[in-house]
């Protein structure tokens, strides 16, 4: 029978050899993970269930959300998980970056099911892994068994060919996918990205594809562990590839050469326009970081955009590195202290204000724009703000100009 | 009981905005229900209320608290043409019960609206239409039977 990645990692955790889309499996988990956010919930859920969690060694607690805590409610609720990962002993406990970030450094192996209280669970697909995002109760129950429901899915293939063009990076080539199919183009699906752009791309542009596959509701990303992921990661894991003549529901072909810099405009991930169609937009903060970008790729380029210059006057400019070891090798590699001396603010590494909690809230009629996955109303503060979501080129061109800019002209 | 009409792709942003939910606290959830998005909900919605809305409901962050709030709200069921997918297992999990129909179009704001959930019938009062719900799969069927996840479980001999 042939399958596809997905199909054959949930195959294998579910101790069958073949699947089909459709069928509900009870797969092993490897690592299940929860935050700050999501860890209290998930909390009480085992709490209610009257049972320890099945392996203190795979599970994984990260404050990520507010951090350090902003207030007292979130002091409360850190105290709340702290107490939980003593009384549990759960070795893993971690509070030096985002939690995506933090999977991908320390716990991911190719071929692993991974699941985490985080939408975003999807990131880690791109070192060959079946991860997806679940809610609280399901997290609750993952921790009791180490196993997990899930219905396999059917299969979107995208086929990314071609070399990007000047300015053009990971981040506009995933806006534009989503633009194109919409905020449910992949609700219930497995997003696979596969093709000589897929092949030739670092792994931190691989971790921004997947990052965002939820973002058209997909169940996961994913692309195939290759030589690249077994370097990066420093562990072997197993490589599943999808077969020649695998099943897919549809297949997309992006041809990544026709990619102009790209942005979603407010208040949704789908309504994505090219960054020229919105250039003089006035902003009032920049942010570079998140799960999707705060990787030293990403400082990197927004350094060669800064060095030397100065943010526009009005703009706040917040650099949140993912991790710390990513905060680490862009101070000693000289970035962080450029983009300071350009008028840059550096944040602890965290998800900064993606969620509006912390960081750089925004008033009402303030405008952002942002290298985070997300744009909804309301999530960084205001309802009555906007959020642009764009590359750390175009966020950095624009927090130079004031305004939004072709990042194009700055480098 | 009173239909609340919601469109397309809404996001538990909009639910429940992430600057709201810092707590487990259900009764504060509750009150914070659309807070943003339609801050007359949570002082209106009435003990068994329908939420009704168009494509996608529930999309964007895996918090359970969304599902959570609309629970503690009063209300009885969401129905909708489409859930995202981690809002429709959390809602399930946690033994809120959720209806996909196409029709939803047809339901207006304030209707009054009966479901029968044994049959998957959705009775429009105010229009005097008869709308049906798209039969769950059997295994979910049994989670949403056991009132949520831990009860199923429980049930199933998994703890």
């Amino acid at each position: 029978m042939v399958l596809t990645i997905t199909e054959k990692i949930l195959a294998n955790a579910s101790h069958k050899n073949e699947v089909t889309p459709g069928d509900i499996v009870v797969a092993d988990v490897d690592v299940v993970m929860a935050h700050d956010s999501t860890a209290p919930l998930a909390i009480e859920g085992l709490y209610e269930i009257g049972k320890k969690v099945f392996d203190p060694d795979k599970i994984v607690i990260i404050f990520d959300h507010f951090f350090p805590p902003p207030s007292v409610d979130a002091a409360k609720l850190h105290q709340k998980v702290r107490n939980f990962v003593t009384e549990q002993k759960i070795p893993n406990f971690f509070t030096d970056g985002v939690c995506h970030q933090i999977l991908v450094e320390k716990f991911v192996s190719p071929g692993n099911v991974i699941v985490g209280a985080d939408s975003h669970t999807c990131t880690e697909g791109a070192l060959g892994a079946f991860s997806t995002g679940l809610g609280s109760t399901d997290i609750a129950g993952a921790m009791a068994t180490g196993k997990c429901w899930f219905r396999i899915p059917e299969s979107l293939k995208f086929n990314l060919s071609g070399l990007p063009g000047k300015s053009v990076y990971a981040k506009d080539i995933i806006l534009n996918i989503i633009g194109q199919v919409g905020a449910d183009g992949a609700d219930y699906k497995a997003a696979e990205f596969t093709g000589d752009y897929v092949k030739n791309a670092s792994v931190s542009s691989r971790l921004t594809l997947c990052n965002m596959a939820i973002e058209m509701g997909a169940k996961n990303g994913i692309i195939e562990a290759d030589e690249k992921t077994r370097n990066f990661l420093g562990r072997e894991g197993k490589t599943f590839k999808s077969d020649k003549d695998a099943v897919y529901e549809d297949e997309h072909e992006i041809e990544v050469d026709k990619i102009e810099p790209q942005v979603a405009c407010p208040p949704t991930v789908d309504n994505v326009k090219p960054v020229t169609s919105v250039e003089g937009k006035k902003v009032d903060q920049a942010c570079i970081g998140t799960c999707t970008n705060g990787r030293l790729e990403d400082i990197e380029i927004a350094t060669k955009i800064l060095k030397g210059k100065t943010i526009a006057k009005n703009v706040r400019l917040l650099i949140i590195p993912a991790s710390t070891r990513i905060y680490l090798d862009a101070f000693s590699k000289g970035y962080l202290q450029e983009i300071i001396k350009s008028g840059g603010i550096i944040c602890n590494p965290c998800c900064g204000p993606c969620v509006g909690r912390h960081e750089g809230v925004l008033a009402e009629g303030e405008t952002c724009i942002s290298t985070q996955n997300r744009n909804f109303s309301g999530r960084m503060g205001h309802p009555k703000a906007e959020i642009y979501l764009a590359s750390p080129a175009t966020v950095a061109a624009s927090a130079l100009a004031g305004e939004i800019v072709d990042p194009r002209e700055y480098i | 009981m009173r239909a609340w009409k919601f469109g397309n792709n809404v996001n538990t942003d909009l639910i429940t905005p992430g600057r709201y939910t810092i707590t487990t606290d259900k009764a504060k959830l509750g009150k914070i229900a659309f807070i943003e998005h339609r801050p007359e909900f949570a002082k209106e919605v009435k003990t068994g209320d329908i939420v009704v809305a168009g494509k996608n409901f529930g999309c964007g962050s895996s918090r359970e608290h969304a599902p959570v709030a609309i629970k503690a709200a009063g209300v009885n069921a969401v129905i909708a043409k489409s859930f995202a997918r981690i809002f429709f297992r959390n809602a399930i999990n946690i033994g809120l019960p959720l209806l996909i129909c196409e029709e939803t179009d047809r339901i207006d704001d304030g209707d009054l609206v009966e479901i029968n959930f044994q049959t998957g019938e959705i009775h429009d009062k105010t229009k005097n239409i008869a709308l049906k719900a798209k039969p769950l799969p059997k295994f979910i069927q049994k989670i949403v039977e056991k009132g949520g996840l831990v009860n199923f479980l429980r049930s199933e001999g998994y703890v």
